[in-house]
């Protein structure tokens, strides 16, 4: 049985003949191995011509190209002839390729704009963002009004199965995120309410902050991180897959057939996460309570009574919904407009989660003023 | 002495005038015009990235022209309000290149659903019409699967059912047979070829497939990238043997089928 030789190193043999110089290539060139310097080779001489040949080359590859084009290149610089007749006619085709290849100025030179067309550009795309957002608000509006006005023709059972995605299997998340809320505000406040003999009111701060603030918050930052992006990933495949063209190519509107049954879910449940999320934080306040600050579970549930009313949990609640139609919102747009590749999924993923938190936040602080102004 | 009106027969079944198609300022296609005539198979062919797709996407109203005009069946479609719009969309299936069946519904369901959202029929009408169009493709006794769970063949067969679900007047066809073995591809071809023959159906294919060309095709109009439009028009075989455009000659003669 015969193995393949082992490939000999790239090598030149540089002679010096009447009125130039005669380079004789040899061995096996190989991109991945060394190769002999052209510079190096020559040294200082500065020969008449110069003569290529490679009789005595085994296998080659673009090192060969390179070692030929250096070559090519210093006689050029130096107004000194090079004579490649010698090479066969493929390598010598193949370099001039090389060579058209590596002329500057023969690539496209790069796209510049002056700072009114980039201003211009910029303001269009702004323009064309806002647009498609009216748009995307007017369409769900309608289809809300199409739903109100014949509720059979809603899809139900889509709608139901991403009541269960959204809301059932985000229990375990929600659960897990409040309770460790609820466990730090509780454990924030013994510290500083120890010291006055106020450890009761742990039950006021963290009842009040859950179901104000922070139930609604996490809830949605939660739905945001894991809903919102499947939203959008799902929307963006099917735009990459063009299943949405095949809904429009039908007249059927995407935003009736796959953005409805989505903000519908995401705005039935996310009240009711919320809710369940102060529960959870609640309990979770109670168990720092009763393990840190000795506070019997049954007491610390009368002074949460005592200081949460309706108006409170209402408030989480409103909120809570506002969040998750934004959520929604986001993400069915971020989705609808993805470009359809699979970087554009992956982009409209993100920019439904960033947009998303924007949107929680924002309403966030909406909220606030509003109700302070209302006196809520 | 003006002639009188067109007979219904005599109205082409799409006339495309003057389009200009463009991404962004980037145009593809200019001043592009043609008509297809009723129960014709149409095909639209040229090199990769001479706007073959983006034609299409214009026709079907996927994507707007920056000029000319779309009609279908002497009705306009570019410039329509909404309700016309969605009436002519009815009109027309299209098949996607890689079928766009949706994938979180079984091929039942996806054959089924543009019965459901755009007719009243009865549940039990749409599900025999369901199962009638699965097995005119080929595919009955697939009727539970998920798309994920059949070949691509398979899946552009489905996509097919879906697009004639609701027996439409025109087909449009996205590169049907690309990236499928011969044998499919063929069966593709005799599917396209037995619509037309047994519902006058109109269908305009979008292919580089030669094989399809010259086995379907009454007549075409081939683009070019350079020309930014239309550099021929007529009978595939007539163009192979006489276009004065060497483009045309050269694209059509690499068949291996020529001719037959």
């Amino acid at each position: 049985m015969s193995s393949a030789p082992e490939p000999s190193a790239a090598r030149i043999d540089v002679r010096t003949a009447a009125g130039g110089m005669d380079v004789a290539l040899a061995g096996d060139w190989q991109i991945a191995a060394a190769r002999p310097s052209w510079s190096a080779a020559v040294g200082a001489d500065r020969p008449a011509r110069v003569r290529l040949a490679m009789d005595g080359v085994g296998s080659w590859d673009s090192s060969l190209l390179l070692f030929v084009a250096e070559a090519q290149a210093w006689c050029r610089s130096r107004g000194i002839g090079c004579d490649i007749a010698a090479l066969p006619e493929k390598t010598r085709a193949l370099l001039a390729q090389l060579e058209a290849a590596s002329i500057p100025g023969t690539a496209p030179p790069p796209h510049q704009e002056n700072f009114l067309v980039t201003v211009g550009i910029a303001a269009r795309d702004v323009a064309a963002k806002g647009n498609a957002i009216v748009q995307f608000v007017g369409e769900c509006t309608l289809g809300l009004v199409q739903l109100a006005l014949r509720p059979r023709k809603f899809r139900w059972r889509d709608c139901i199965e991403q009541m269960q995605q959204c809301g059932a299997m985000a229990l375990p998340i929600v659960s897990l995120i409040s309770v460790l809320v609820g466990l730090t505000l509780a454990y924030q406040a013994a510290v500083e309410l120890r010291q006055f003999g106020a450890d009761i009111y742990v039950a006021d701060l963290v009842g009040l902050s859950i179901v104000r603030e922070m139930g609604p918050m996490m809830t949605a930052v939660i739905v945001a991180g894991r809903t919102g992006a499947a939203f959008a990933a799902t929307l963006g495949n099917m735009r990459a897959n063009e299943e949405i063209d095949a809904l429009e190519t039908l007249g059927i509107s995407p935003v009736a057939f796959l953005v409805l049954p989505r903000l519908v879910a995401l705005g039935l449940m996310m009240p009711l996460l919320a809710l369940y999320a102060n529960a959870v934080g609640i309990i979770g306040g109670m168990i720092v309570g009763k393990g840190v600050l000795q506070i019997p579970p049954s007491a610390y549930w009368i002074e949460t009574q005592s200081i949460v009313d309706l108006h409170d949990v209402t408030t989480g609640l409103v909120k809570a919904t506002a969040f998750g139609l934004l959520v929604g919102f986001a993400g069915c747009l971020c989705g609808l407009r993805a470009a359809p590749s699979a970087a554009g999924v992956g982009r409209a993923t993100t920019s439904a989660v960033v947009t998303a938190l924007l949107l929680i936040i924002v309403a966030d602080a909406l909220f606030a003023v509003i109700f302070n102004l209302l006196r809520i | 002495m003006s002639a009188g009106p067109a007979s219904p027969a005599e109205v082409p079944a799409i006339e495309v005038r003057d389009l200009t198609c463009a991404y962004d300022d980037h145009v593809v296609l200019k001043d592009v015009t043609f008509s297809v005539r009723r129960g014709e198979i149409f095909f639209i062919i040229g090199g990769s990235g001479c706007g073959k797709t983006t034609l299409l996407r214009h026709l079907v109203g996927l994507m707007a022209p920056v000029q000319g005009s779309v009609n279908f069946l002497g009705q306009p479609f570019t410039g329509a309000d909404d309700a016309q719009r969605r009436e002519q969309l009815r009109t027309f299936g299209m098949l996607f290149q890689g079928g766009a069946l949706w994938s979180s519904l079984t091929l039942r369901e996806n054959v089924a659903l543009p019965l459901e959202e755009l007719t009243e029929l009865p549940p039990a009408e749409i599900a025999t019409l369901a199962a009638f169009r699965l097995a005119q493709v080929g595919l009955a006794g697939f009727e539970g699967y998920y798309p994920s769970e059949i070949s691509g063949g398979m899946r552009k067969r489905a996509g097919l059912a879906r697009a004639l679900a609701l027996d439409p007047a025109i087909v449009f066809f996205d590169e049907p047979s690309a990236g499928l073995d011969p044998v499919t591809a063929r069966h593709i071809d005799d599917l396209v070829r037995q619509v037309r023959d047994t519902f006058g159906t109109t269908i305009v294919i979008v292919s580089h497939e030669l094989r399809s060309i010259y086995g379907l095709a009454d007549r075409l109009i081939m683009l070019d990238r350079d020309a930014l439009g239309i550099v021929a028009e007529g009978r595939p075989a007539e163009l192979a043997a006489a276009s004065p455009d060497p483009r045309v000659r050269e694209f059509l003669a690499l068949s291996p089928v020529h001719g037959t």
